[in-house]
């Protein structure tokens, strides 16, 4: 296995594996077959390849040259490969959810959903190993357009709606900001490969420096920077598996991944520091986490609740960035592993209580607690995770992004993180303690509730646990929760690299 | 300043022509009353050519053995393919026209704008229900 | 005897069709003129690919008609911009064929449909002929010719929708004032220079100096070449013309026709007229970009409001139309590379997309928006093109359409011309809106009836994926089409002839 082969095969193995899903279409358990042996082989190559990078290596594959001096061509390193582990790791556990809850559910066009998760894995894999910023761009875009049905899935005429904020604020913010901020540097720099220090250096009006960083932040709408934060809401009318896939592993993920590319490798974090090209960001980032954490609060449907908080989370990883210090940035590129795994936990738990009881208010979900034990601790355990309180991997990835700020001396963004962090407390923790420690609502609720759905026993509150393919992952991803913790120093000596000009 | 303009006499002809030709293909709401304009603005432009080709004292291009002044031929051979093109176009617009006879049963141009707006107003009233 | 016709292949790729047009009338039976012209089509295509590797071997190619020398005797040229544009038309054409049996069966009587081939041959003819000529005057003859086909062809969808006459009706008087215009032009440049054989033109013209006639003559062919491809505000006759004729018509026309016109232009501002002409540069600058800006965006929105899918689409050709002229008024490497770029890129995106409309056009019978409702289910490969072009058209990457973005974009900010690089990413946002409303029609929405529609058949479905598939493999791999266009922007921004 040389690591050409190796690269090649982590955008091959989803690609491949998508084609064998199409042709599995009429045997629906070779078709979930197809999609597990892809999702574990990626696993397994990507995590070889994490062995060869950890020792040092940098594998690189050039593909095709598309125009003269731009081509697509794919090459990895720390941060690139902390994303591919994070994207292949939860696709695996994604899947086997996304089985129980399709099957749950028994959803439609089941064929067309699996096709479109192979397709976005492939291209969030084409980000994260990409060697300049013309490839990341393509599969960006292509990420955007594989994601497209599956946020339309339902075809119900919200969903449509949904969808059409989803396209137009992508493709509007890619095509509008990011493209010209692409072909910009371009034109000013002559390269657009991802370099240690940036390659902007001294090659563009200082002045000028925050606006092309506007046009990229802006323009990385997978950000959810606001205001262009709207299509992550809008998405929630997606089943849910989709919803942990745009939230936690793929979609978001490369948006915040793609702003730590560009502000390391392409802008530089010395040149970033030292020109104070960020600091109007700091302050867009810092309304963003706390606009959004506020509005979380108000919401009662709890995806809603989650996608806000995920807007949230994200502005701290963009703020980190914005605070240009080399803490800072480990501490966001960690984060990207600890937020991806805690959310998926609490999207999965959701999509668990959706399947079980239909419900997807948080005030109707008083008592659930009792009937759901393991979805609901899994739960507990993510939302610790997110607030950053021990023994939850959270923490460090808060600890290190906070711990930069105060480095560069700004305790106003050391303030805001903890405000923010008190925050997450509010609108997380009362959906567990309501569910453990409140009675279930009045009989005559719950049995209209129950009658609705045919796979429960009565028991006590007419609910049950969720069928075991939608219990076991979220449980599997909150014991990651906790491993991160322990496990994160590893992982902080592997980012190192990152920090240094 | 009157022999300027007299010594070019073809030029004002050629353009009252042709603002005549191009005036009535856009007032005139007769179809085959265009093509009238449309032929009376290239013939304008044969004038044009034609014109420019006249050598003073020259006479008509054939080769008749003794020495002479003659005016230029090509821009007679250009007229020449210039007027088959323009005979070819009348005859094709006219085979139209008459086809919009058949088709529409006028030959006015409002008059046939209106049974399409007709049609397309029809077509969007059925894409409304 | 292939060795002996070689030097003839100039001529040859304009006579060839030229000959077997009115043989194709004698033939009388739909399916013989059919066949005649499909293998014609390939010949011609067969030979645009000689011509161009020629030309990349060996450098311009000099064709003397009758052996009579230029500046007197009419001169065919072949360089490496006409090569690229002779194979475009030919390539289409070649495609367009295999596709135009079944349609042409459903959309023209019998009786007529050896005309329509005969018709077909001769416009391709006429195009071919006024890209590989080196000769001003027979520019005019073969734009001619392939003009009064194009008129007929339109026409010949009558038969389907009587609205089809008055636009072919339209187009004619348009298209006639157009030519007429670059007579007019034409005339008065002989009456400086004494020649109109193009590269002499282009040795004469400098040595005059700042010259009113010459002014005016550029003029005069700048409008008359305006309204052949449409440029805002001379479009008016494009929609009619494209909704109304036959679906094969349409899919060739809004891929060569235009492109043509534009090959034309360029030909004449950089290559006759040269970079040194002042007025030109000043036109180019003041009155091409604004009106460029005026179609991208004009003729997006007015796309958007289109309930019948040809006409939209027919709008958004204008509106590539000025991204093709704003490429010119750049005055740059790169923006003439641009839209050099765009006229194979568009070729490729509107002919998928012509076709793909008119495979539905020919299962459906009908072209509006509310007959393309649940057709991504019945017709999913048709469909699944449609959508694969209207990504091209939004310029998403991995297409033709994100490459000749990128240089347009790249044009503009290269002359720091920041607003314009904005207008161009607004206006291709706008694209985003049509082209979602026939997507989310077919995929989304429900068929009002229950009759049996099925895929298109397999000679449709094969050129229309070829077009598709060409779309993709450009936007990944353009080093080919991006080193012709580069070498022939240079050639043309760097001196004349």
């Amino acid at each position: 296995m040389t690591l050409e082969l190796a690269l090649i095969l982590t955008l091959a193995i989803p690609s491949l594996g998508g084609l064998l899903v199409a042709i599995s279409d009429k045997n629906p358990n070779q078709r979930e077959a197809m999609t597990l042996i892809s999702a574990v082989s990626l696993f397994a190559v990507v995590i070889w390849l994490t062995q060869q990078v950890a020792a040092g290596a940098r594998p690189a594959l050039h593909l095709v040259e598309v125009l003269p001096g731009l081509s697509l061509a794919l090459e990895i390193e720390p941060l690139g490969m902390l994303f591919g582990v994070v994207a292949s790791g939860l696709w695996i556990v994604n899947s086997i959810y996304s089985i129980g809850y399709m099957r749950g559910g028994n959803e439609q066009k089941q064929t067309r959903f699996y096709i479109c998760f192979t397709i976005a894995i492939a291209s969030a894999i084409g980000i994260a190993f990409a060697a300049n910023m013309f490839t990341l761009f393509i599969f960006y875009e292509i990420l955007t357009i594989s994601t497209y049905p599956l946020v339309a899935h339902k075809e119900t005429n919200e969903a449509k709606s949904g969808a059409r904020v989803y396209m137009g604020l992508l493709l509007g913010t890619s095509i509008g900001f990011q493209m010209i901020a692409i072909i910009w540097t371009w034109v000013a720099t002559g390269t657009l490969d991802f370099t240690s220090g940036g390659i902007l250096a001294d090659k563009i009006d200082p002045t000028m420096l925050p606006v092309l960083l506007a046009l990229y932040m802006f323009g990385i709408g997978k950000a959810a920077l606001m205001p262009f934060h709207r299509w992550l809401p809008s998405a929630m009318v997606a089943p849910t598996p989709v919803s942990a896939l745009l939230h936690a592993v793929a979609v978001v993920k490369a948006g915040v991944f793609t702003v730590l590319k560009v502000a390391i490798y392409i802008f530089g974090i010395e040149t970033l520091s030292t020109t104070g090209a960020s600091e109007w960001l700091m302050w867009v980032a810092a309304f963003t986490l706390l606009t959004a954490s506020l509005v979380a609060m108000t919401k009662d449907n709890l995806k809603a609740r989650l996608a806000y908080s995920t807007i949230s989370q994200l502005a701290y990883i963009v703020l980190a960035v914005a605070v240009a210090n080399q803490l800072s940035v480990i501490g966001g590129a960690l984060h990207i592993a600890t937020h991806a795994v805690g959310k998926i936990t609490l999207f999965m738990c959701a999509g668990a209580i959706y399947v079980a009881t239909h419900k997807t208010e948080i005030s109707d979900m008083r008592g659930l607690g009792r009937a759901m034990p393991f979805t609901f601790a899994a739960f507990f355990i993510g939302a610790i995770s997110i607030i950053g309180l021990p023994p939850m991997g959270g923490t460090w990835s808060k600890w290190y992004m906070a711990l930069g700020a105060a480095n560069e001396g700004l305790l106003l963004v050391v303030g805001v993180y903890m405000v923010s962090s008190l925050l997450n407390v509010g609108y997380l923790l009362p959906l567990v303690v309501r569910g453990f420690f409140f009675p279930p609502p009045e009989p005559a609720r719950s049995l209209g509730a129950a009658a609705v759905d045919e796979h429960h026993t009565s028991s006590s509150g007419g609910f049950a646990e969720a069928p075991l393919w939608c219990v076991v992952p979220p449980c599997l991803t909150a014991v990651g929760c906790i491993v991160l913790f322990f496990y994160a120093d590893p992982i902080y000596q592997f980012l190192l690299p990152l920090g240094r000009p | 300043m009157i022999q300027d303009i007299l010594a070019h006499y073809n030029y004002w002809i050629i353009m009252v022509l042709m603002m005549i030709g191009i005036y009535i293909v856009a007032s005139r709401g007769n179809l085959i009353k265009k093509i009238v304009g449309l032929n009376i603005f290239q013939t304008s432009v044969f004038m044009l050519y034609i014109t420019m080709g006249k050598v003073e004292g020259g006479t008509a291009p054939i080769l008749t053995g003794k020495p002479e002044v003659f005016s230029n031929p090509l821009p007679h051979v250009l007229i020449l393919t210039a007027i088959v093109v323009g005979v070819a176009t009348t005859a094709l617009g006219l085979a139209l026209v008459v086809r919009i006879r058949e088709a529409y049963d006028t030959i006015e141009e409002d008059e046939v704008r209106d049974q399409d707006n007709a049609t397309v107003a029809e077509e969007m009233s059925r894409a409304a229900r | 005897m292939i060795a002996a016709l070689e030097p003839h292949l100039a001529i040859l790729q304009v006579v060839v069709p030229l000959i077997s047009a009115p043989l194709c009338s004698m033939l009388r039976r739909g399916d013989l003129a059919w066949m005649m012209a499909m293998v014609v089509s390939w010949l011609a295509f067969a030979m645009s690919i000689a011509l161009l590797a020629q030309v990349m071997a060996t450098g311009d190619i000099s064709y003397h008609v009758g052996n009579w020398a230029p500046p007197w005797g009419i001169e065919y040229r072949i360089d490496a911009v006409n090569a690229f544009v002779l194979l475009i038309v030919s390539g289409i054409g070649a495609v367009v064929l295999p596709y135009a049996k079944k349609s042409v069966e459903r959309e023209i009587k019998p009786s007529r449909r050896a005309h329509f081939y005969t018709a077909y041959l001769l416009c391709l003819a006429g195009l071919l002929g006024v890209t590989a000529t080196g000769d001003a005057f027979n520019v005019f003859v073969f734009l001619e010719i392939s003009s009064l086909s194009t008129y007929t062809l339109v026409a010949l969808g009558a038969d389907a929708d009587r609205r089809a006459l008055p636009a072919a009706y339209n187009y004619l008087v348009m298209g006639t004032v157009g030519a007429t215009f670059f007579v007019i032009g034409l005339g008065l440049m002989y009456m400086v220079t004494g020649t109109l054989n193009m590269a002499d033109l282009a040795a004469r013209l400098p040595e005059l100096g700042a010259n009113r006639t010459v002014d005016a003559a550029f003029a005069f062919i700048v409008v008359g070449l305006g309204l052949k491809l449409a440029m805002f505000p001379m479009h008016v006759w494009l929609p009619n013309a494209y909704t109304y004729a036959p679906s094969v018509v349409t899919a060739f026309l809004a891929a060569t026709a235009t492109k043509v016109a534009v090959y034309v232009l360029l030909r004449f501002v950089f290559t006759v007229f040269g970079t040194g002409f002042e007025f030109a540069a000043l036109t180019l600058t003041w009155v091409l970009i604004p009106l460029a800006l005026a179609a991208m965006f004009v003729a997006t929105i007015a796309a958007i409001y289109q309930v019948n899918v040809k006409r939209l689409l027919a709008f958004s050709s204008v509106a590539q139309l000025g991204y093709m002229v704003l490429g010119i008024g750049m005055l740059s490497t790169t923006g003439l590379t641009a839209t050099i770029l765009h006229l194979f890129n568009h070729a490729l995106m509107k002919g998928a997309l012509f076709l793909a409309i008119g495979a539905v056009a020919y299962r459906v019978g009908s072209t509006n928006i509310e007959a393309m409702r649940g057709l991504g289910k019945r017709m999913p490969w048709t469909m699944a093109a449609f959508s694969a072009g209207g990504l091209s058209l939004i310029g998403v990457p991995t297409t033709v359409g994100f490459i000749s973005k990128w240089y347009l974009v790249m044009a503009a900010i290269e002359n720091g011309w920041w607003p314009i690089a904005v207008l161009i990413v607004a206006s291709s946002l706008l694209a985003i809106f049509y082209v979602w409303k026939v997507i989310e029609a077919a995929y989304f929405r429900e068929a009002d009836d229950e009759t049996a529609i099925q895929e298109a058949p397999m000679s449709m479905l094969v050129p229309l994926w070829l077009l598709v598939l060409a779309n993709f493999y450009f936007g990944i791999d353009a080093e080919l089409t991006t080193s012709v266009a580069t070498t022939a922007a240079k050639a043309f921004l760097g001196g004349g002839g």
